[in-house]
Formats: C-alpha cells, sequence, structure tokens
C-alpha cells in the first residue's frame, strides 16, 4: 500500500515499487481448473473445488429418465460479468483522536457489515468505529460484501493519524473489483408425452475466483442455483450437484439476481427445447408446468415454499399482449422474407425479502437476519425514521415515508429518512438480496403503528376519549365517529415535549418506536417476452419489443418499482447480448476499459412495457422484493427469442452472451449445411 | 520538479485564476482545486460521460482534457444549472420522470441534455435516443432520462430553451459545429 499526499503522487510512488515475480501456472477458467492434476490455486483443495453439495440420492430417479418420453439437455455457460456501478469504490477513513473514534465513509451497501468486519481485523470495539455510507453512486451487490480496501485503509489512518482516502478507477474495478455469473450448467430434464416435467437433473459449476467473498462467502452463487433451481415450476424430482470452483480472478460476490439469471436461463431454454420436441408452443408448455393458484403454499424438492403468486396469470397476460397466438405466421411470413424474427417467454419465481431462517441453512460464519426502524416523531409532529436498509438509489427515503405517513395520518413531506450512518441508525444488514421494501418497510411500519398508538394516548388526555376510539388522518387525531373532535397531530406531539403540564403525570417523554421485523421471504413472480430480430448478414440482435408482466405485491411506488424493473430489464440484456469479463490463456485481464466491456447505452436498451398485483401474506406492507427480477428475467427472454428466430435453422443458443460473432457464424455453417427454408 | 501553469478558467461565469500541473485533468481541477464536486468521473477514458461540461457551449468530456486546455475558457458545470436553489425546467423533469436513481451519472446526463436541448428544440424520440447514447447509465434502463429530456424539450417553445440557454458569450465559435459530434457517441 503506497500512501501519498495526491493520488498522482501515490501511483508514482507504486510505479517505483519493484516486485519480482516467480510465475506460476494460472489456472483461469473452469476447464483448466478441473482437469486431472491442474495447478491449484490453493494447497490443499482437491480439484480447485471450495465447495462441492450433492442433492439427496433418489434410488429411482435414472429410470425416470430411461422411461420418459421426452429428454431434453444441454451443456449450458454464461459469462463473467462486473455489476460495474457507475461510482467505483471509494472510502475515506480518519482518526478522531478526541472522540477516540475511528470514522470510515465508504461507498457500501452494507454499512453495519463493514463495521463488524473491520472491527475484528483492527481489534477495537465497534463503538469506536462510526461508518457513514454517503449517496452510495450504485451497488448491484458489488457493494454488499466487504472489499480488502475497506479494511486497509482503515489501518492506514490508524498508524498514520492522518486521514486517508482511496477511490478506484474503472480499470481497477473491472480488474480487480468483485465479478459474478461466470457458470456452467450440464442439465437434463425429462417430460411426458404432453409436455410435462417429470425430473430435473443439474450439475452446477461456479467460477468464483481467487478468494471467498466477507460476508456471504463462495457459497453464494452455486448454493442460491442448487436451491431455486426448479423455479416457478411442478417439479416432482429433482437432483443436483453445485460446485465453487476457484481460479487466478478477481472474487465473486452477489451481483443482482445472483445465479438466478443464469438458472432461469436454463430452465426457459430447457421448456422451449422440451415444447419443440413435444409439439406445443412456448406458453402451452408453461400452462401445463406452471404452480398453479390453488397449489400455494407449495414447497419445492429443496424445501423452500413458495407463498401464492401468479405464475399462470402473468403467463397470460403476458401471452396476450405479445399476441402469441399469431405469432407463428408473422414468423412465416417474415423468414419468406429471409428476415429473421423471434419471440421468447421466460417465466420465474423469485424469492425475496428473506431473513434469518433462509439465511442460516446456508452456514455462514456471519448470518443476516432481519431489519431494525425506529421512529422519532419531534415536538412540531415531524417524523424521523431511522433504518438499518441502506439504499443507493433505489428511493428508499421515498418510500419508506410514504409507509409511515400511511400509518401515521401524516404528510410524506413531513417525515425525514435516515439510513447509511452506524451512529444514527439501528442495527441493521443494509440494502441487497431485495430486502428492503420487505423487511425495512415492514419494520418501518410495525414501529409506524406502534408510534401511532403512542400519539392516540396522549391525544386521548386532551380529547377526553378512549384511545380506542380515536383514529388519525390527515395529520389530525379524532374522535371516531366525531371529526369535529380533534387535536393535531402537531399539537399533541408539542404537548409531550413542552407542555407536559397538560397531560397526567407520566406522560412526559418522547414519541419514540422501534421495530423489528425478520420474516421467512416471499416470492414475486414475472412472465417476460421478447421479440427480436436477427440481422443474418452480421449475427447482430436488434430487440424490437419488450413486455415485463410483474407481480410484486402490493405496489407502493409505481414509479419506483418500474424504474427498478426497466433498470433490471437493461442489466439482464447486458448479460444476454453485451457485457463478458474476458481473461487470456496467462491469466491477463483484457476487459479492463468501457471500451471492451461493453455496458449498453440508450441505442441497445428498448422500452420496456410494464404491466402490474397477489396480496402476500408473509410481509408486513404486502409488498414483494423486486429489486432483482428484471436482471432474471432477460436472459431467458432473449435467448429463446433468439433461438426461436433461427429454430428452422437448427441453431441451439445456450451460451450467454449471445454475441454477433458466434450467431453469424452459427448462421453460416448451418446454411453451409442447407439449413436455410425460404 | 513541479511543472505548473498559471490558467485563466471561468466557471458558471464565475473567474478563476489558479495554478496547476501540466498532467491534471479539467476534471480534477473543476473537482479538487475548485470544489465543484458536481462533476463526476466514472472512467476516466471518455466513455461514460458523467464527467460531460460544457466547454466554450460546446460538450466535452472533462476527464479527457486538461486544466490547461481551458485556460481562458468558459466552463459550465451541473451546479450552474439551478437558480436561488430554484431546478431548472431539465432538472425538474429529470425528477418527475425518474430519470435518475443513484444519481451519479445524473450530472453527465444534465449536461448532454443542455447541450443537446439547445441545438435541438423539438427532438424525436430517435434524435433523443441518438444524442443520450453517449453517456451510460447503470441504474434507470434509460426510459426516464429519454422521458425527461422529452418532457423538457416539450416545454421547450421558447421558454424553456431561453431558460436553459447558454450564459452570454459562451457560444462565440461554435459556428456550424454540432456540440453532439463532439461528445462521442457510442452506441453499438
Amino acid at each position: 500500500m503506497v500512501l501519498a499526499d495526491t493520488p498522482h503522487a501515490a501511483e508514482d510512488g507504486a510505479e517505483a515499487v519493484k516486485i519480482e515475480y516467480e510465475p506460476l501456472q494460472p489456472v483461469v477458467s473452469l476447464d483448466t481448473a478441473l482437469v486431472e492434476n491442474a495447478p491449484t490455486v490453493h494447497e490443499g483443495t482437491a480439484n480447485n473445488v471450495l465447495l462441492d453439495v450433492v442433492g439427496p440420492e433418489d434410488p429411482e430417479f435414472e429410470e425416470v429418465f430411461e422411461q420418459a418420453p421426452v429428454v431434453v439437455g444441454a451443456t449450458f455457460d454464461s459469462g463473467r460479468q462486473s455489476a460495474a456501478p457507475m461510482e467505483m469504490r471509494a472510502c475515506l477513513a480518519e482518526w478522531d483522536a478526541r472522540e477516540d473514534t475511528l470514522v470510515l465513509h465508504t461507498s457500501t451497501q452494507v454499512p453495519y457489515v463493514v463495521r463488524t468486519a473491520v472491527s475484528d481485523v483492527l481489534g477495537i470495539p465497534q463503538q469506536r468505529l462510526r461508518v457513514i455510507a454517503p449517496d452510495v453512486g450504485g451497488g448491484f451487490g458489488q457493494k454488499c460484501v466487504v472489499g480488502r480496501e475497506e479494511v486497509l485503509v482503515p489501518i492506514a489512518a490508524q498508524r498514520t493519524g492522518r486521514p486517508v482516502k482511496w477511490a478506484e478507477d474503472r480499470q481497477e474495478n473491472l480488474t480487480a473489483a468483485f465479478h459474478g455469473r461466470e457458470q456452467r450448467y450440464e442439465a437434463r430434464a425429462a417430460f411426458d408425452e404432453e409436455g410435462r416435467i417429470l425430473a430435473l437433473k443439474a450439475d452446477v459449476l461456479c467460477d468464483v475466483g481467487a478468494y471467498s467473498c466477507y460476508p456471504f462467502t463462495c457459497g453464494v452463487e452455486p448454493l442460491m442455483a442448487a436451491t431455486e433451481m426448479p423455479g416457478p415450476y411442478r417439479l416432482p424430482r429433482y437432483w443436483y450437484r453445485t460446485r465453487a470452483v476457484t481460479t487466478n480472478k478477481a472474487p465473486m460476490a452477489p451481483y443482482r439476481g445472483v445465479s438466478r439469471p443464469q438458472f432461469t436461463f436454463v430452465m426457459e431454454r430447457l421448456m422451449q427445447k422440451a415444447a419443440k420436441r413435444v409439439g406445443i408452443d412456448a406458453v402451452e408448455i408453461r400452462r401445463r408446468n406452471l404452480i398453479s393458484a390453488e397449489e400455494f403454499p407449495y414447497e419445492s424438492q429443496t424445501g423452500v415454499v413458495y407463498d401464492p403468486g401468479s405464475y399462470l396469470e402473468s403467463l397470460e397476460k403476458c401471452a396476450e399482449v405479445m399476441d402469441a397466438r399469431g405469432w407463428e405466421r408473422a414468423r412465416e411470413d417474415a423468414h419468406r422474407e429471409g428476415r429473421l424474427i423471434g419471440l421468447g417467454f421466460c417465466s420465474f419465481a423469485e424469492r425475496t425479502g428473506y431473513g434469518t431462517r433462509a439465511f442460516a441453512l446456508r452456514k455462514m460464519a456471519v448470518t443476516p437476519g432481519g431489519d431494525n426502524a425506529r421512529l422519532r416523531m419531534d415536538p412540531s409532529g415531524h417524523v424521523t425514521v431511522s433504518v438499518g436498509t441502506c439504499g443507493h438509489g433505489q428511493g428508499h427515503q421515498t418510500t419508506l415515508a410514504q409507509i409511515a405517513a400511511d400509518e401515521l395520518g401524516i404528510s410524506p413531506d413531513h417525515i425525514t429518512v435516515r439510513q447509511g450512518d452506524t451512529e444514527s441508525t439501528p442495527y441493521g444488514w443494509g440494502t441487497f438480496a431485495s430486502r428492503s421494501a420487505v423487511i425495512g418497510g415492514g419494520a418501518t411500519k410495525k414501529a409506524a403503528a406502534l408510534l401511532a398508538e403512542r400519539v392516540k394516548e396522549v391525544a386521548s388526555h386532551m380529547l377526553e376519549a378512549a384511545p380506542g376510539d380515536l383514529s388519525i388522518a390527515d395529520g389530525k387525531v379524532f374522535v371516531n365517529g366525531s371529526p369535529d373532535r380533534f387535536v393535531t397531530v402537531a399539537k399533541a406531539a408539542r404537548a409531550v415535549h413542552v407542555e407536559p403540564h397538560l397531560l397526567p403525570e407520566g406522560e412526559f417523554g418522547t414519541l419514540d418506536a422501534n421495530a423489528g421485523f425478520d420474516p421467512p421471504g416471499t416470492f414475486s413472480n414475472a412472465t417476460h417476452g421478447a421479440v427480436v430480430e436477427i440481422d443474418p448478414e452480421t449475427g447482430a440482435v436488434r430487440i424490437d419489443r419488450y413486455v415485463v408482466v410483474e407481480d410484486c405485491g402490493v405496489v407502493i411506488n409505481p414509479m419506483i418499482v418500474d424504474g427498478q424493473v426497466r433498470g433490471g430489464v437493461a442489466q439482464g440484456i447486458a448479460s444476454a447480448l453485451y457485457e463478458q469479463l474476458v481473461y487470456d490463456d496467462e491469466g491477463q485481464p483484457v476487459t479492463s476499459t468501457l471500451i471492451d466491456y461493453s455496458i449498453p447505452t440508450t441505442m441497445e436498451i428498448p422500452p420496456v412495457e410494464i404491466f402490474l398485483e397477489t396480496p402476500c401474506e408473509f410481509s408486513e406492507t404486502g409488498a414483494k422484493g423486486m429489486g432483482e427480477g428484471g436482471t432474471i428475467g432477460a436472459p431467458g427472454a432473449i435467448a429463446n427469442a433468439v433461438a426461436d428466430a433461427l429454430s428452422h435453422l437448427g441453431i441451439e443458443v445456450d451460451r450467454l452472451p449471445i454475441t454477433p460473432d458466434r450467431l453469424w457464424a452459427a448462421i453460416k455453417e448451418s446454411r453451409a449445411h442447407g439449413g436455410v427454408r425460404s | 520538479m513541479k511543472d505548473t501553469h498559471t490558467i485563466e478558467i471561468t466557471v458558471n461565469g464565475r473567474v478563476h485564476e489558479i495554478e496547476v500541473e501540466s498532467r491534471r485533468t479539467l476534471a480534477d481541477v473543476l473537482r479538487h482545486d475548485l470544489a465543484y464536486t458536481g462533476t463526476h468521473l466514472g472512467c476516466e477514458h471518455g466513455i461514460c460521460g458523467a464527467c460531460t461540461v460544457m466547454l466554450d457551449g460546446l460538450p466535452a468530456r472533462s476527464c479527457l482534457l486538461f486544466g490547461v486546455q481551458a485556460d481562458g475558457c468558459e466552463v459550465e458545470t451541473v451546479e450552474g444549472l439551478e437558480s436561488d436553489g430554484q431546478l431548472n425546467p431539465l432538472q425538474e423533469a429529470f425528477s418527475a420522470h425518474h430519470g435518475l436513481q443513484c444519481g451519479f451519472c445524473t450530472p453527465g446526463f444534465l449536461m448532454l441534455a443542455t447541450a443537446f436541448l439547445r441545438e435541438v428544440s423539438n427532438p424525436t424520440d430517435e434524435e433523443i435516443r441518438e444524442a443520450m447514447s453517449s453517456n451510460l447509465c447503470r441504474c434507470t434502463g434509460y426510459q426516464g432520462i429519454i422521458d425527461a429530456v422529452r418532457a423538457a424539450a416539450g416545454r421547450n417553445g421558447a421558454a424553456a430553451v431561453e431558460e436553459m440557454a447558454a450564459p452570454e458569450g459562451s457560444r462565440s465559435g461554435v459556428g456550424s459545429v454540432s456540440p453532439l459530434r463532439d461528445a462521442g457517441g457510442h452506441g453499438q
């Protein structure tokens, strides 16, 4: 670590450091890692496998496959990606000698997690460490883990007694920050003659890079993949093996969707392959396999319980909007004109807002769980909501203020939301895994309800009525049935703080309420539909239409929900068509700028049509999480659309990203073999 | 062995005379020497456009310019858009149409859109998409940004354009050069 007065001087200093390396043979891919007698990244690991979990044996499993009339399967690959938030990682630590406290400002999604990690390493009590997450410029998972720099910078500040700042540049972000998504699935599925799935077999490999991330570990991708791969389908038999494979690459951390964009892509491709074999369309095969309304709560083969959702309804709505019935003909007409157009669907269920019980199954050293909210009403009747969640662009100040305002009967304009500072917020896990609206929102609603009861108690003395006979709305506490008998919330708040003589003894004090919430989790669901056209001369894919039918329960703020869907779809399209981190055979990362790592622009991301609702019984607010869904659905929808456009050429689309060069080569080869019908 | 130059640079109408190292980028001069921290850096190699400012009326990547190149120039940054604490119509439109989530790319998009709307007062959606493809946003999926630019243009007529007009004198020498050509679109 080089410290200097300016970044330029530090870079000059780093350049002056001469390090001699003895090159070892690098391990740069799943193939080279798993081959027999491969060099090992870490001593003592057999075949570079850090985690290897196999599902329970089923003696009849192979027999089901042998006797099934339809079996489909393939090897599916997905590219390595960076979440690439527009603001890269950065932190600043300063030792406050007067307070004997270390203050760490860091661009994080999880301030309390950072505090625990830094405190453990530095050996200072957590109360002597204040972690502040200011406005954070995007995270998408890359900032829900603790980076080595967030530990080193405080050490430097402690040793020098001076403030120390570190800010990553884009090259460092792409090559040395956390990655994700590089996975391979050997997947096979057995179906009956009517296209009903009988069994699924999946062997999952995740390239987790060189080190395990804190706190989620290198198990986060492989375990998510194995547990939730069955998705929204009624699956009678399931066998899996899932492995975390270490390589000499930057470490993997959760990235928006965590394995779900990949296994959903695999499941949806399997569905489409099976539909083709059975001779039914893409909508019909899903109709026959999706969990239906009367089956909820449905327990999957891996013991996950699905709360009610609208799996079939979202499919039917999406099919109707996309005019799927007339599609066959539209595609044939286009083929006759020499155009390649395709329609693809992707149905999925997304577990969100899960607390301690769900995380405990992963057996991590640190188990994330519930979250807390603290509400305080000031003497003017305005409220500060402090939460342990830590939004970084998701509009939590708006959404949480709305939830508190509804419960307290005051205007959202009179509510301030505080987050991202261990000094001023209750303990909490921060923002990741589509948890904040459900868990942070639930805790806020519970605390707001308690605070509303306190306000009614105070008002009951002023109105000489029983608290149970009072309601709050429009900033007033009034007697039920007599709206003219009221005191304003502001007046009640003022009385508690500065006019306690108006109240009975013992009512002096503050208007505070705290609540925690730790739910089991709830599944939102969606069907995505995409229409694409492929340029046969270049292999480029253009998205002509993109439709999302999303059910995330009660929608608290439609504009924010739409924004999350759209942003998510954009990142899913990036996975499907554009982004991939590439290493050469020597382990050199060759995608170290945004020229090489191509984040899509306005020209690649089409308008997204969104149709949004089943109330959720596990959630306080009725809302289900939905921060990741857009990203989950897009790769499957687009891959199926591309495959549909090319089905007459016998081309399968089982590898992400779907790049023009690969498609062009496949089209060329198919035509060379006379695969063209028109 | 310091290699420094004294430059005069006008930012949002205010004149600054400062001494800068030759290797210091305009973005660093703005952020670190002059404390205009609204200009953000998302890549420092000219792709993301978060650092877009206006240099003599034309949009430019401040990460690809040295501070010394701005000697004698008028620079407009995002801080210059509001007046007396009031957002301008384009900023209002970004807020109303959810044109930002984390907000990191927003200063660059605001400056790019300002330049675009000065040149094209009544753009089609296609023109908006093409112009906005110069910059990257990771949160919004772009729809909110496009809606905001369209809404700001719609309010256009003369009034809104006037409100967003360049300060006196800063368009000298623009001639027929399209500012957007300089913004470096990179649609794929």
